[in-house]
C-alpha cells in the first residue's frame, strides 16, 4: 500500500474497508460455526464419490443416493456416512483392496438397495479404527485423483497459455443435448471464448441427486453430470491444443447437489463453477443451514482442485433496482469473500459477481456503471471479478440491445474486469443464435482493441460523481452489514445472518431457517462423526 | 371503412423504408454456407422467395467453418390489409392507482386478495416480481403498491396442488401465474394443469379468476388453456390491476343487476 493522500482511484477510507470486512466476518463466524457442526445427505454423498462409488441403479438414481439413503434409514444421518459404511464393508468381507475405483462401495450400495445388508456403528476402538481407516484411505485416492487434475490444468497452462487479454471472454452454450453442446463450445472458442460455460438444464438445482451418464435432453439448458463433464472438458482440451490457448470450462455448483457437483468439477477438472454463498437460500428457497453446510465443502474442494468460483451478485439486481440495491452486492461480495477465505480459497479464485443493470433510461447510468463496477475492483484488487451483461433493460430492441452491451464491455475494460460474461443483443428474446454470438463477439473484440487500456488514462475527478457515489455505496454497504451483524433477536441458533435472512433484509424474500428445500437432508453432528474429506481437506491447508 | 384498397383511409398499408408504399424491409439471416459468389446467390434467391424484389445484399460476413452472415434491404409487394387484423383489444378501462383503491374500498368492502407464482419448473420469477413486488417495472409500482390489495408472492417453481391450497388459504379472488421457459411449450401445459386443478378444486362460483403472463403466451387463447386472461409482453402492473378490479367487481356487478 502506498502511503499517500488518496487511496486508488476512488479514495476509498481503508478504515471504512477494514470495517466492512470486520463485519462481513462478524456476520459470517457464526454461520460457519453452524457449518462445521452439521452434515447433510449432499456432503456425505460426496464424500462416498471422492471414495469412488458411481452408476446408478435402472431407474436413474444414483448408487450413492442409495447407499446414503440407506445408511440414514439404519443410523440416521449425523454420524456421517463413513464410518456404517465402512464398518458394513468389513462385516460383509468385500475385498476393498482388490474391487479398486469405487467398485466395494457399489458393490455395497446394491446390496443395500436389495436389502441384504443393514448399517450400524462398529462397535469398539479396533473396528472404529478400522473403519476410518478404510474410508479414509478410499477418499485420500478421490483427492489425488483432484490434486493430478488440478496438475494437469497447471501444465496444460504453462504450455498452451492463458487468454492474451483480460478480461477473459466468458460465452454461454446451452442446446440440452451434450452432443450439440459440443460443436457448440468449440466453435466458441475458436471464434474467441476463453470460457464455456455450459448452462445447466432449468430445475436441476432442486433434485436431490446427480443425474448419470451423457444426457441429450435438458430444459433450457444441459443437464451436470460427471459424464457431461468428461466429454465436453475433453473436447475442450482438443481445442485448446489447436488453439494455442488453454480454454475453461464452467458449470455449476449450487443447488441441492451442490458438494456432489464441486467433488465431480474437480474429478473432471472443470476450471470455474457458479458457487455463491446466498442465491439458493435467496433464488432458489433451499433452506438456508442446508445451504452454508453444502457451501462449505464445496468451497474447501474448489479450493483443492484450482477452481475459480463465480459469485451470484447479478441476481440481486434482476430482482431489485439496480441503483438502490447496489449496496446489497458490495454486502453479497463481502459475505461471499469471507466465506470463500475460510474455506481456504485464495484471491485468484474468487470470481465475485456483479452486473450492469441500472436502468438505461435514467440520467447518468452509465456513470453509476461505472462507479459500482470500480468499487468492487478497488475493494476486491486481487480477484478476478466477473462482470455481467445487461439482462432486465434488454427489451427486444436488438439495436439498442447492442448498443447497450457495447458501454457493458467499456464499462469491463475500462475498471479492469476479470471475467467478461458475453452480453447479447438478442437476451429475452431466442437463446443466442450463431450470428447473436458472432456479432456479440465482434462487439467486445472492437471495445477491447479501441478501448483496452483505457483504464491507464481513465482516473475519475477527486471528489467528482464517480468517486462520491462509490464511496455512499460502500457507506450503505456498512450500515447494511451493521443492521445484519446486529440483528440478534437469538431466534435461531444464535447467528445474526440467518435472522436477517428470515426477515427479508435481502429483496422482499423471507427464508427462515426452519424451512426450505432440503432441510430434512440436514443433521447436527454426533459426537462421533467422522468424514474424511473434511480431515484431509482442512490439514492441508 | 369496409375492406377495398382505400390507400388514402390507411386501410392498405405497406412497408415504409423512406417514402410511402415503397415497402422497403431489412432482414438478417445466416445460411450454412461458406461466404463466397455462390453464397451471396444463395441469399438473393432467399430473400427472392420471401417476396423481396428488388433485393440487395448490403452485408455479408462468414462465421466459423461454414456459415454466413447476411443482412438485406428489400422491397416488398404484400398489403396489409388493417380491417382484417385481429388482436386482443383491451376490453377494460385502465385506472389509475387512487381509482382503483377507491373502487375495491367501496365496492368490495374488504382487501382484494392476489395469490401469484411461477409454476411448473420455470425459474424466471423476473415477470411475476414485476407485477406483484412493490419495485414493480419501469417507474410503475407492483399490487403490493395498492393498499386495497393483499399480495403472497410464492416465487418460483410453486407445484399447481400448493398453488392450488395456498389460493384456498388466502381466499385468493385472483391467481396470477407467470410462465417465461418455453421449451417443449412448457407454459402451455403448465398452464392446463393448473386451471384443470383449479375447476376441479372450486366451484364455479367460487374459482378465484385466473390470469397468466409470460412472453411468449398468444392473448387470445383464453379458452384453450381455460384461464380468464392472458397478458403477454410489456404488461404494466396498473393494467393487471385495472383489469382484476374490472373482471372482479365492476363486470360482476353489471352482471348481477342485469340478472
Amino acid at each position: 500500500m502506498t502511503p499517500g493522500p488518496a487511496h486508488g482511484k476512488l479514495n476509498l477510507d481503508p478504515a471504512v474497508v477494514a470495517r466492512a470486512r470486520a463485519l462481513a466476518r462478524e456476520a459470517g463466524q457464526p454461520v460457519v460455526e453452524l457449518a462445521r457442526s452439521h452434515t447433510t445427505v449432499a456432503v456425505e454423498r460426496a464424500v462416498l464419490r471422492l471414495a469412488g462409488i458411481h452408476g446408478a441403479d435402472p431407474d436413474g438414481i444414483p448408487w450413492v443416493n442409495r447407499l446414503v439413503d440407506a445408511v440414514v434409514a439404519d443410523v440416521g444421518l449425523g454420524h456421517g456416512a463413513a464410518l456404517p459404511v465402512w464398518d458394513a464393508m468389513a462385516r460383509e468381507g468385500i475385498e476393498t483392496e482388490k474391487l479398486v475405483g469405487g467398485a466395494d462401495l457399489t458393490l455395497l450400495a446394491q446390496k443395500a438397495a436389495a436389502g441384504s445388508v443393514h448399517f450400524g456403528l462398529p462397535s469398539g476402538r479396533a473396528a472404529t479404527a478400522a473403519a476410518r481407516r478404510g474410508a479414509k484411505r478410499a477418499v485420500a485416492a478421490g483427492i489425488r485423483t483432484i490434486d493430478k487434475r488440478r496438475a494437469e490444468r497447471d501444465r496444460m497452462i504453462k504450455r498452451l497459455g492463458d487468454p492474451k487479454q483480460r478480461p477473459w471472454i466468458y460465452l454461454i452454450v446451452a442446446t440440452g443435448d451434450i452432443y450439440e453442446d459440443i460443436p457448440q463450445a468449440q466453435a466458441a472458442a475458436r471464434a474467441g471464448a476463453d470460457v464455456i460455460a455450459v448452462i445447466r438444464s432449468t430445475g436441476q438445482s432442486l433434485l436431490d441427486y446427480v443425474p448419470e451418464g451423457a444426457t441429450r435432453e435438458g430444459f433450457a439448458g444441459t443437464y451436470a453430470t460427471q459424464e457431461n463433464f468428461r466429454l465436453m472438458r475433453a473436447a475442450l482440451d482438443e481445442s485448446s491444443k489447436q488453439l494455442g490457448r488453454y480454454v475453461r470450462l464452467t458449470n455449476y455448483a449450487s443447488g441441492l447437489c451442490m458438494p456432489e457437483i464441486a467433488t465431480l468439477a474437480g474429478l473432471e477438472r472443470l476450471d470455474m463453477m457458479l458457487n455463491d454463498s446466498m442465491y439458493g437460500i435467496l433464488f432458489r428457497d433451499i433452506n438456508p443451514i442446508r445451504t452454508f453446510v453444502d457451501q462449505r465443502f464445496s468451497r474447501q474442494i474448489h479450493a483443492r482442485a484450482g477452481i475459480i468460483i463465480n459469485t451470484g451478485e447479478d441476481n440481486y439486481l434482476t430482482t431489485a433496482d439496480a441503483v438502490e440495491a447496489a449496496h446489497t452486492v458490495t454486502v453479497s461480495q463481502l459475505l461471499n469473500e469471507y466465506f470463500a477465505h475460510e474455506a481456504g480459497l485464495r484471491d485468484w479464485q474468487l470470481g465475485l459477481g456483479h452486473a450492469f443493470e441500472i436502468n438505461p433510461d435514467l440520467p447518468e447510468s452509465f456513470r453509476l456503471e461505472l462507479a459500482h463496477a470500480l468499487l468492487a475492483r478497488e475493494l476486491f484488487p486481487d480477484a478476478p471479478l466477473k462482470w455481467m451483461p445487461p439482462t432486465k433493460h434488454m427489451t427486444g430492441d436488438v439495436f439498442r440491445g447492442n448498443l447497450l452491451d457495447g458501454f457493458f464491455n467499456l464499462v469491463g475494460t475500462l475498471t479492469g474486469q476479470g471475467i467478461l460474461l458475453v452480453g447479447m443483443m438478442t437476451e429475452a428474446v431466442v437463446t443466442p443464435w450463431l450470428s447473436d454470438r458472432d456479432i456479440a463477439l465482434q462487439n467486445v473484440r472492437y471495445v477491447l482493441g479501441a478501448a483496452g487500456r483505457l483504464h491507464e488514462d481513465f482516473v475519475p475527478a477527486p471528489g467528482g460523481f464517480i468517486q462520491r457515489r462509490a464511496q455512499e455505496v460502500l457507506a450503505e454497504a456498512v450500515q447494511l452489514l451493521e443492521r445484519i451483524a446486529s440483528d440478534a433477536d437469538v431466534a435461531h441458533h444464535n447467528a445474526p445472518l440467518l435472522n436477517a435472512i428470515a426477515d427479508g433484509t435481502f429483496g422482499i424474500m423471507r427464508r427462515p431457517p426452519t424451512a426450505g428445500r432440503g432441510l430434512d437432508g440436514v443433521a447436527r453432528h454426533e459426537a462421533d462423526y467422522y468424514n474424511p474429506a473434511t480431515e484431509l481437506l482442512e490439514a492441508a491447508t | 371503412m369496409t375492406g377495398g384498397v382505400d390507400v388514402i383511409g390507411k386501410t392498405i398499408v405497406r412497408p415504409y423504408g423512406d417514402t410511402t408504399g415503397d415497402g422497403m424491409v431489412q432482414v438478417s439471416f445466416t445460411l450454412p454456407v461458406p461466404a463466397d459468389k455462390r453464397a451471396e446467390g444463395a441469399a438473393l434467391q432467399l430473400a427472392g422467395k420471401m417476396g423481396l424484389d428488388p433485393a440487395m445484399v448490403v452485408h455479408t460476413r462468414q462465421m466459423g467453418e461454414g456459415f454466413t452472415f447476411f443482412v438485406v434491404y428489400g422491397r416488398v409487394h404484400h398489403l396489409v390489409d388493417l380491417s382484417q387484423v385481429v388482436v386482443a383489444e383491451r376490453d377494460f378501462p385502465m385506472l389509475a392507482a387512487k381509482e382503483i383503491n377507491a373502487l375495491i374500498r367501496q365496492r368490495l368492502r374488504r382487501k382484494l386478495s392476489v395469490v401469484g407464482a411461477c409454476i411448473g419448473t420455470d425459474a424466471h420469477t423476473v415477470g411475476i416480481d414485476a407485477i406483484l413486488n412493490l419495485k414493480g417495472v419501469a417507474g410503475e409500482k407492483g399490487l403490493e403498491y395498492y393498499r386495497e390489495f393483499k399480495v403472497v408472492n410464492l416465487g418460483a417453481q410453486v407445484n399447481v396442488p400448493d398453488l392450488v391450497e395456498r389460493a384456498r388459504v388466502e381466499r385468493a379472488d385472483a391467481v396470477l401465474v407467470s410462465q417465461v421457459v418455453t421449451q417443449r411449450d412448457a407454459h402451455l401445459h403448465n398452464t392446463k394443469e393448473m386451471s384443470a386443478a383449479f375447476r376441479e378444486a372450486f366451484p364455479a362460483h367460487r374459482r378465484p379468476l385466473l390470469v397468466v403472463g409470460g412472453p411468449r403466451f398468444d392473448e387470445l387463447a383464453t379458452s384453450e388453456l381455460g384461464v380468464d386472461r392472458i397478458f403477454g409482453r410489456g404488461t404494466t402492473p396498473r393494467e393487471v390491476a385495472s383489469y382484476l378490479v374490472h373482471a372482479l367487481i365492476v363486470n360482476r356487478a353489471s352482471v348481477g343487476s342485469a340478472a
